[in-house]
């Protein structure tokens, strides 16, 4: 299996590589007043308007510090694109399916919901995101 | 499967050559058979020689068709079925609704054969012989110019048989309505317009880059300092082969909703048959057209909405005919554009929504409080209905009543963007009117400012624009129980802070130096939306919000501008909605007692609400005094025994006239029942409120009426007369003159009152 990882507060994570449309820098963002406080805003993407998400926001990590800009993750949904704000992107890897582990238990409940399972990679977990949960942001 | 494959090679076709004569057909085949549901229908209300020969030659190609490609089953039922069209055409036999209805089951039979051949390459077992016997019985059917004599015995077998026939054919309609769904949105021929949709959306992506880079490029000719002339005209030319292009791509994926409506009639004849009702479909706006995704996404919606009216809207004839209507009911479509979003209205001519018992029902199925229904108006009652796990029908039919609610129908439509709205009257009928967005339509808008952002209103919506200074800010902009009004030539505009509905920070509008203010229209109510900056008018593209930002109902989409940033369109509905302009539920100052007592201090004391009591005369009541100003259709005021009444936010409101109540003015003229809507001064708070009914509103004045110089006064009068605004103006003491009886309320004062008016 092969996964396209980024770096999320420190944490690496992962998201198979078929869901993954492409790969933007920051890019200018346009806020939704009165929307859920995990949407980031709104950006164009070649004319497609793509809603995004932060990912530090969505699972509840620290804020992004001042001046370090996202990378935008751009996943491709049912409904369309949505865009992933990430600190970093990673490589894309290649993981044999025997290192695959249940979700570590010592996660909070509201982020086990995002996590499909880990894989143990050399000195570091990979999380396994689960998109669909993520970018099902309940309302207000 | 064998048989076919057989049969290609006695033609020499290879089996690519094969798939692709077949894939046509099947496209061709669905198109043709949606034609032919709505010719048989069309023929049955109407015997039109001409529709019957569309029919005929419908049936004969497939038939020619499906021999060439060896579908021996298919051939035969088409076969039959022409041999009937044929002795319809040649006016040996008469259409009837028995025909009718067996014809369309063939349809029905011929699309069931075709998604087997698009899966499996063969037409499949079935060879339905009930249909086809049906159909051959039918053939024969001559009563009287058979001339043969047929034993009683036989004829009477022959009626039971059709009576049983029936009865199948009816379970059949059931099981065919239950399966068209699913079956139509897999087939192949609605995935395809003749182009691939998919090769579209390339497309349309492509143009969307394409108009970036146009965008940008024209900025860059535009700018000063560069070789200008060697790159304006080259740019000019991109910009518009760019415009046209886009234009172009856009067009070829819209569609006419008239392909959606075309089954319809089908639809609702087979139902109204189900249900022994007549109902005749009118259509109106048949060509307006959308974007395919969209059409494909409100069938189910629409189809569901249709059936419910024929279902529980309208009523059986015999009902309507003891109510003095037309035995025959009335479902009529319509479609348009309406400020960049398409409306559909379904109307029935049927019994209405029967308001009160929606609310009771409500309260059956704990779906609201039972003292919520007080505070709720008649539309929101109404719109109960779309509240999940509702469900009117006393009894469940198998038609509309099958699980699906009118909640799922709303959530459907919602999630293209679009809304669902219904307005109904006892005994005349409903009208369901869905709202969807365009999409892709391209909409003049008005660009205005609002902290760091820019945002769009929809040009339809707009009226006018108003700038304020700051004299003018202090002075023409009053508050009405912590609500802003303005006063724009005469008549009071709520208004509404954008900053604030937003969250945005920004100054408290007492202490802006400027206001600009956007009058906008939305549901014939008109109010002010104060913006920080009005920039400039331009075309916009409108693209929905993704799922995530559904719920947020402040924006009807969003838009790229020129520069590649992204901009948010307002919903101008939804904003009115949200901050209670429109709607009565959520009024500020009953929500929040703590604002109200903080927002009243800022009502000037002195400020008095001038109002016409007939006769060009005036007449003034501080301000202070009042907590509403509204209009009321005469239509809801009601007479009861404790005088003229209209129910107003859940209580009944007295009325009365203000003119006969403190003596002024001429009461006559306020003769209520000749307007259509009367202008009431809500007096008084929460429960014991009164409606004073007067000619017009005209001012609020700020001269202090106290230091005017008094005309005439009489001790222990509720009224004086002075000068305000420079004119003569009988001022009235409401608390003194209303305060005493309301507090002994029961008594027959309103009716008095309403007695001197009349």
């Amino acid at each position: 299996m092969q996964y396209c990882t980024f770096n999320v507060a420190g944490f690496l994570f992962g998201i198979e590589v078929d869901q993954v449309q492409e790969v933007i820098r920051t890019q200018n963002m346009t806020p939704v007043p009165m929307s859920p406080a995990v949407v980031e805003g709104l950006i164009n993407l070649r004319g497609q308007i793509v809603t995004a998400i932060d990912l530090r926001k969505r699972l509840s990590l620290p804020e992004r510090p001042q001046g370090l800009r996202p990378m935008n993750v751009v996943v491709r949904m049912r409904d369309g694109a949505v865009s992933l704000l990430v600190d970093q992107i990673g490589e894309v890897i290649d993981v044999s399916q025997d290192s695959f582990e249940a979700p570590p238990s010592t996660l909070a409940d509201n982020v086990m919901d995002l996590i499909k399972g880990a894989y143990k990679l050399d000195g570091q977990l990979l999380l396994l995101l689960d998109t669909a949960h993520v970018v099902a942001v309940a309302s207000v | 499967m064998r048989m076919s494959d057989n049969e290609s090679m006695d033609h020499g076709l290879d089996d690519e050559m094969l798939d692709e004569i077949i894939g046509e057909f099947l496209i061709e085949s669905s198109e043709a058979l949606d034609q032919l549901d709505q010719d048989l229908v069309t023929l049955e209300d109407n015997h039109s020689t001409e529709v019957l020969a569309s029919i005929f030659r419908t049936m004969h190609t497939i038939k020619g068709t499906c021999g060439f490609l060896g579908f021996g089953n298919l051939e035969s039922l088409a076969h039959t079925a022409e041999n009937l069209l044929s002795r319809l055409r040649d006016g040996e036999l008469q259409v009837t609704a028995e025909i009718t209805t067996a014809l369309l089951l063939t349809g029905d039979a011929i699309r069931e054969m075709m998604a087997t051949v698009e899966s499996t390459r063969s037409d499949g077992t079935s060879s339905y012989p009930e249909l086809v016997n049906e159909l051959l019985r039918l053939q024969q059917d001559e009563p009287e110019t058979n001339g043969e004599v047929q034993p009683l015995s036989e004829v009477l077998t022959d009626y039971g048989d059709v009576a049983a026939e029936n009865d199948a054919a009816a379970e059949d309609i059931e099981e065919a309505q239950q399966t068209q769904t699913s079956q139509r949105a897999s087939s192949r021929s609605e995935s395809t317009i003749r182009v691939d949709v998919e090769l579209l959306d390339d497309l349309m992506n492509l143009v969307g880059e394409l108009v970036l880079a146009r965008n940008e490029i024209v900025q860059l000719s535009q700018d000063e300092g560069r070789v200008e002339d060697a790159l304006s005209l080259p740019a000019q030319r991109l910009n518009l082969i760019t415009t046209e292009l886009q234009e172009g791509v856009m067009r070829t994926r819209m569609q006419p909703i008239g392909n959606v409506w075309n089954r319809f009639p089908r639809v609702v004849r087979d139902l109204a048959r189900a249900s022994k009702k007549m109902v005749h479909v009118e259509m109106e706006g048949s060509d307006t057209e959308l974007d395919k995704t969209i059409v494909e996404a409100i069938k189910d919606p629409l189809t569901h909405l249709v059936r419910n009216s024929v279902d529980h809207g309208i009523e059986s004839p015999e009902e309507r005919q003891r109510l003095g209507k037309p035995a025959e009911g009335v479902l009529s479509l319509r479609a348009f554009h309406e400020g960049g979003q398409v409306i559909i209205e379904i109307s029935d001519d049927g019994a209405g929504i029967n308001v009160d018992r929606v609310a009771q029902k409500a309260i059956e199925k704990g779906l609201i409080e039972p003292d919520a229904v007080a505070r709720m108006s008649q539309r929101e009652l109404v719109n109960l209905i779309f509240t999940p796990g509702f469900s009117t029908a006393a009894v469940v039919t198998n038609v509309s009543g099958r699980g699906v609610g009118m909640d799922v129908v709303r959530t459907n439509i919602e999630r293209i963007g679009g809304s669902l709205d219904v307005t109904t009257e006892a005994g005349v009928g409903s009208t369901f009117r869905v709202k969807i967005p365009l999409t892709l339509a391209i909409i003049p808008a008005l660009m205005v400012g609002c902290g760091d952002e820019r945002f769009a209103i929809p040009q339809v919506s707009l009226l006018e624009l108003v700038r304020l200074e700051n004299n003018e800010l202090r002075h023409d902009i009053e508050w009405i129980h912590g609500a802003p009004v303005f006063r724009l030539r005469g008549r009071l505009l709520p208004l509404v802070d954008l900053s604030s509905e937003l969250g945005l920070e920004a100054l408290p509008l007492s202490e802006r130096r400027q206001v600009n203010l956007v009058v906008l229209q939305s549901d014939n109510h008109q109010f002010g939306l104060i913006v920080d900056s009005i920039t400039d008018t331009q075309e916009i593209v409108v693209k929905p919000l993704s799922a995530q930002l559904h719920d947020v109902g402040t924006f009807a989409g969003a838009t790229i501008m020129g520069d590649g940033r992204v901009a948010l369109i307002l919903d101008i509905l939804g904003l009115a909605q949200r901050s209670a302009v429109v709607s009565h539920d959520k009024s500020r100052v009953h929500d929040s007692p703590v604002a109200e007592v903080e927002e009243i201090s800022q009502v000037d004391e002195d400020a008095m609400l001038v109002v016409g009591v007939g006769g060009g005369q005036r007449a003034a009541v501080a301000l202070s005094t009042v907590s509403r100003l509204e209009q009321i259709p005469n239509s809801a005021v009601e007479y009861s025994s404790r005088g003229v009444v209209v129910q107003y936010r859940g209580e009944l409101l007295p009325l009365v006239s203000l003119a006969a109540v403190a003596n002024v003015g001429v009461p006559a003229s306020v003769a209520w029942a000749e307007r259509g809507n009367l202008n009431v001064v809500v007096w008084g708070a929460d429960d014991n409120q009164i409606g004073l009914v007067v000619d017009n509103i005209i001012d609020i004045v700020n001269d202090s009426a106290g230091t005017a110089p008094r005309l005439v006064e009489e001790n222990g009068s509720a009224s004086f007369v002075t000068t305000l605004g420079g004119e003569v103006t009988d001022v009235i003491d409401i608390d003194m003159l209303l305060g005493a009886p309301l507090s002994s309320i029961g008594s027959d004062w309103s009716h008095d009152y309403m007695s001197l008016s009349s």
